[in-house]
């Protein structure tokens, strides 16, 4: 493929999880190595090894999983591996914090050389990341996916900046999946697709559902159909829920909320703000340290989660990999997870694989899980077609409530069009759905009531008209 | 208990404390290198072990205890480069390695010793001599504590600041600590991270090496097999409870070591079985790291393996 990236521009490389954006870039840093073909620096042909290949160029990248150093200060973090040296090998603190310092000022990213990153907010995280780039004289800068953990203030904040960046010389790469982002900031646009440019663009040529059509290859929904909610009886009940982290720090913090049959309540929040923790314990994962959970009437707090499940709920966690299936598993087994034990699928002790394969076959037909058998591993599918495993198990199971934690996460519009709508559908069945996101636009499609959720506390239940993206991102960043 | 303590001199007390607190601070300090950079190094009771018997053997052969101090850290530092090759490149889990490691080192000062060791000599190297500072070791109380010693303890004292200038002050020490907490992140900005955990590895060895030195050449001038009876894993217990800080290492040190001298001192004097008193460090070790563990924070990455994609 190719690809011209060119000075004082903003160069959006835009396309789905997979299509090989970061890959491309990663190259272009050096943290992977080519098969073939060149990569050239103003007109010259070099040879990218290793990262300090690429520092040399004058190329940096704020990757999407930031690489800080949390108990080390903002300014250690900068000069880490450029260190400026005073004799006997010791670091010059002050000169360190100082250089920080000028920077942040020349370029408006305002922050503490002081201050430690673990104590640091995420937004401003990334602009240590940017300084670090810059400190290296980084003049061609690839951001990836930078706006998957900001709240959309931060976003805006971001953008500015990037602007900022542009006019004063630099080349900025900025990856994304999102379409409305590369409208706003880019003055060229990439679209990738499976490896290959699609097409370059520039905003005033195109629109977002032309951009779809380009990154999916084939015209995409990009709002989900549905009709108002009929809300019914309440399904799962939260009474002042308090649940403690891995650390023992409070971090679910008196959670009231019900969630009725029949509708969506999407749980907004920038991650990290109790939602994990909340999700663990409704479904027993994790011990409540006070409040009670109630499933259909039911006092759920204390009992385990195969209870819970049986119970009536059915659970898409957060992590597919992690928690959601066990992926060395065939795909059949993995739809039976919960409940292989029992009738039809087990008679006593022995499983019945029969009944299994059967139930496997419908299940996959059902939510067009595209596996060569149902035999194969789940580990084997694309990440699309595993969530829709977990999806498919969860479902099929006919629970009463629906707790589905970042149900699309890394998943391509495609997939993701498809989970939505059996959500959305089932929903309409009568289903009781809590969807954790940390995706605003996901909480924004589906949701017919919006909580959110900022350092462990409801902040704020939004419902009709009242659910407006500009107040939840000044809710989700603690503004209320 | 109390008239027993009482009757103990408070002066020989906190000496035999200092001595005790010696090999524990020294592998301790070694441990906490190793840790920072993103190592375990469980193997600091092997690597004493040997440094003690080497650092005895290589005494014997040569008359000189300074080669013999010498031989003790270069074997530490050849054993911690073995667990280093092991846990750095091989990726072998490095509890593993570590425990190869002890029961290696168990093994074969044994043998080495019965062999060519125990039969053959009848006079041994004799033990480093005491230096005294002069006019501050007259000073009450303090003077006899501090300022007389021999080289290892001296060397201890010194090492403690050494290590804590070059952890937190240079630029050794900056990367060391982030490739223990991150070293992707480290690896990003063009630290080579392999090199860096394979130094403070080897670090640790010759610290823990000079630690063993102690047992064989500073406290009794002889080797007995197992001489070092788990103070490794003691120094692992104060390097945790210290917050894998030099300092903290130090005072957790003193503490166990504190213990032991008081089980050592006291066992003539009532009617405890002396077995139970011999136990007061061990204990105290169960229940500090048991209390301490669950709030002290160690370095993000030790124990995982870094592998370059």
């Amino acid at each position: 493929m190719d690809l011209a990236i060119e000075w004082d521009q903003v160069h959006a490389l835009l396309g789905e999880n997979g299509a090989g954006k970061t890959t491309l870039m990663n190259v272009a840093y050096g943290l992977v190595r080519p098969d073939s073909g060149t990569i050239l620096v103003d007109g010259n042909p070099v040879v990218i090894h290793g990262p300090q290949d690429a520092i040399r160029l004058g190329i940096g990248m704020v990757h999407q999983h930031f690489m800080l150093i949390p108990p080390l200060t903002v300014a250690e973090n900068v000069i880490l591996g450029h260190e400026t040296v005073r004799a006997g090998g010791f670091v010059d603190q002050r000169a360190a914090e100082r250089e920080v310092r000028d920077l942040s000022q020349r370029y408006g990213l305002e922050v503490d050389p002081r201050a430690r990153i673990e104590g640091l907010p995420v937004g401003i995280q990334q602009r240590v990341e940017i300084l670090k780039s810059l400190y290296r004289g980084a003049r061609i800068l690839i951001l990836d996916e930078p706006t998957a953990v900001l709240t959309p203030q931060e976003v805006i904040g971001l953008f500015g900046i990037l602007r900022n960046l542009a006019g004063e010389g630099s080349a900025i790469v900025f990856i994304t999946h999102k379409l409305g982002e590369v409208m706003e900031v880019a003055d060229t646009i990439t679209v990738m697709r499976r490896g290959k440019v699609e097409a370059t663009t520039r905003p005033s040529e195109t629109n977002p559902a032309g951009l779809a059509r380009l990154m999916v290859g084939r015209p995409v929904l990009l709002r989900v159909d549905k009709a108002p909610a009929r809300p019914q009886r309440p399904v799962l009940e939260l009474d002042h829920l308090v649940v403690h982290d891995d650390r023992r720090r409070v971090a679910v913090d008196g959670v009231a909320l019900s969630v009725h049959a029949g509708e969506i309540v999407g749980i907004a929040g920038v991650e990290g703000n109790g939602q994990n923790e909340l999700a663990e314990a409704i479904a027993g994962l994790r011990p409540d340290r006070g409040g009670r959970v109630l499933l259909d009437g039911q006092d759920v707090t204390r009992a385990t989660t195969r209870h819970v499940l049986h119970g009536g709920l059915g659970f898409i966690p957060a992590d597919r990999h992690r928690m959601g299936l066990v992926l060395e598993h065939s795909v059949s087994d993995n739809l039976v997870l919960s409940t292989f034990d029992r009738a039809p699928f087990a008679r006593w002790i022995i499983r019945r694989f029969e009944a299994v394969l059967e139930y496997a076959q419908r299940l996959i037909k059902q939510f067009d899980i595209r596996a060569e058998s149902p035999s194969q591993p789940a580990g084997s599918l694309s990440g699309g077609n595993q969530q829709k495993v977990v999806a498919a198990r969860e479902l099929g199971r006919q629970p009463r409530a629906l707790l589905a934690s970042q149900p699309t996460r890394g998943l391509d519009v495609g997939s993701i069009e498809f989970i939505h709508r059996q959500i959305v559908d089932q929903r309409d069945a009568g289903l009781a759905v809590l969807l954790i996101s940390s995706e605003l636009d996901e909480i924004l499609s589906l949701a017919d009531r919006v909580a959110v959720m900022y350092r462990g506390r409801i902040v704020a239940i939004l419902e009709g008209d009242a659910i407006d993206r500009e107040r939840i991102g000044l809710l989700m960043a603690g503004a209320a | 208990m109390i008239a027993a303590l009482q009757s103990l001199h408070l002066t020989e007390l906190g000496y035999l404390t200092l001595l005790a607190a010696t090999p524990l601070t020294l592998a301790a300090l070694g441990g906490l290198m190793c840790e920072r950079s993103g190592v375990v190094n469980i193997a600091l009771e092997g690597i004493m072990l040997t440094g003690a018997f080497v650092g005895y053997a290589a005494a014997l052969a040569t008359h000189n205890l300074w080669l013999g101090v010498l031989a003790a850290m270069l074997a530490g530092m050849a054993i911690a480069a073995l667990h280093a090759a092991l846990s750095i490149s091989l990726l072998v889990d490095q509890i593993v390695s570590g425990t190869v490691i002890n029961i290696l080192a168990v093994g074969i000062t044994g043998v080495y010793y019965r062999t060519y060791i125990q039969e053959t000599s009848t006079v041994g190297p004799g033990i480093l001599p005491t230096w005294h500072i002069p006019l501050l070791d007259r000073l009450p109380f303090l003077g006899q504590i501090f300022f007389q010693g021999q080289a290892i303890t001296w060397a201890m004292l010194l090492l403690i600041v050494v290590v804590h200038v070059v952890l937190f002050h240079t630029v050794w020490g900056l990367r060391t600590r982030a490739c223990g907490e991150h070293p992707l992140a480290a690896d990003t900005v063009g630290i080579n991270v392999y090199l860096v955990r394979y130094v403070n590895v080897i670090a640790s060895g010759a610290l823990a090496g000079l630690g063993g030195a102690y047992f064989s050449l500073q406290e009794i001038g002889n080797f007995l097999p197992n001489i070092t009876g788990g103070r490794g894993f003691i120094a692992l217990a104060a390097m945790i409870f210290g917050r894998w800080t030099p300092a903290g290492a130090f005072l957790a040190s003193l503490l166990f070591a504190g213990a032991d001298a008081v089980g050592a001192r006291i066992q003539g004097f009532h009617n405890i079985p002396y077995q139970f008193l011999g136990m007061l460090p061990y204990v105290l070790t169960i229940v500090v790291v048991a209390g301490a563990m669950g709030r002290s924070i160690a370095p993000a990455a030790v124990g995982r393996p870094y592998k370059k994609q």
